[in-house]
């Protein structure tokens, strides 16, 4: 079965997600993983969906001249649909805002084999918060890591905190 | 305690915000002054039902709250500063969301205990009080203590996809 990935961005108002998930279902696409935010007054989208998706029909149907949609044919992936063997922290940088933060971090983490799953930034002010969930490898020396990320974090001004994702099976 | 001055509240980022306050000797005329200010500051800030001296240039510990009127209030311990908090109990953890009167615009999602026990100090007198809060006040507490350690909500976010815009009113 073919995937997609249809990638949305348009102006936030009432109704983009139903026009937009409406003309996917209608071209027959059925929608997997899928992640939705605001970012800075503009709806950003973006879905895997399974099923013969075919874009030129997809903006078609879509008439909505406001929102701009992209749609690519994707291989699947690692880690899809699979739970990753490593160790999950999460990130949280903040600090006044400058050029070059999620770079300085990111580098330091992919030293290490570190996977940055999921990120959040937010400019408030002066104020830059960056949140990750991280996935490291189970042979990584944590207290190492943190130590230079702190070191990065002082760098930059900023306060960095990491520390393991408490998750409950039940 | 004499009406104090109420002063600026400081934005993150701001070192103040990341330091960890002094202990203070609750009897000495400037923490009961600035005990004080603090209050009156809260008072003034009628959108928030807490603060800790850090927020207003001090790095001491002290904190004040007051969560009468909040519609999440179960206990009350009424309009409060205490000297040297210290949390001695916690249990009951829930997830909630909230905001902070020193970081505009942002909210969270944090993992605090809804039931604690707190010791701490009255300023002025130096009396050894005890109090024990719940739901909302549990919260709000263990927030301003946040403080008093050099920490912020932020730190505590549980993932990347718990930190929100403030679009509407939340827990401050």
């Amino acid at each position: 079965m073919g995937l997609s990935a249809v990638t949305v961005l348009g102006v936030d108002r009432p109704g983009v997600i139903a026009t937009v998930t409406g003309s996917l279902a209608d071209c027959g696409a059925n929608i997997q993983d899928s992640t939705m935010t605001l970012l800075g007054g503009h709806v950003a989208m973006m879905l895997l969906v399974s099923g013969e998706l075919d874009s030129a029909e997809l903006l078609k149907r879509l008439c909505a001249p406001d929102v701009v949609v992209t749609a690519s044919a994707i291989d699947a992936r690692r880690h899809f649909c699979e739970e990753g063997d490593g160790l999950a922290y999460v990130l949280t940088v903040h600090g006044p805002d400058r050029p070059g933060i999620i770079s300085a971090i990111s580098a330091v983490l992919a030293e290490d084999g570190g996977n940055i799953t999921g990120m959040s930034t937010r400019l408030t002010g002066r104020l830059y918060v960056l949140i990750a969930d991280v996935e490291l490898p189970k042979e990584v020396d944590v207290a190492a890591l943190m130590r230079r990320l702190a070191a990065v974090g002082a760098a930059l001004d900023s306060d960095i905190t990491f520390r393991p994702v408490e998750s409950d099976l039940l | 305690m004499r009406a104090g001055t109420p002063r600026q509240v400081l934005r993150a980022p701001h070192p103040l915000l990341s330091a960890v306050a002094e202990p203070v000797d609750p009897t000495a005329p400037e923490v009961v002054s600035a005990a004080a200010d603090l209050l009156a500051t809260l008072r003034r800030e009628t959108s928030t039902t807490g603060l800790a001296a850090p927020q207003i240039g001090l790095s001491w510990r002290l904190i004040a709250f007051d969560t009468r009127l909040h519609p999440r209030s179960r206990s009350w311990a009424g309009e409060l500063v205490l000297a040297n908090p210290r949390l001695a109990r916690a249990a009951h953890w829930d997830p909630g969301r909230e905001g902070c009167a020193s970081i505009a615009g942002l909210t969270a999602d944090v993992l605090r205990a809804s039931r604690i026990t707190v010791h701490g100090h009255l300023p002025g007198t130096g009396e050894t009080v005890t109090i024990e809060a719940d739901a909302f006040e549990a919260r709000c507490i263990q927030h301003q203590l946040d403080h008093l350690d050099g920490l912020l909500f932020l730190d505590r976010v549980p993932g990347a996809l718990s930190l929100h815009r403030r679009l509407h009113s939340c827990d401050a």
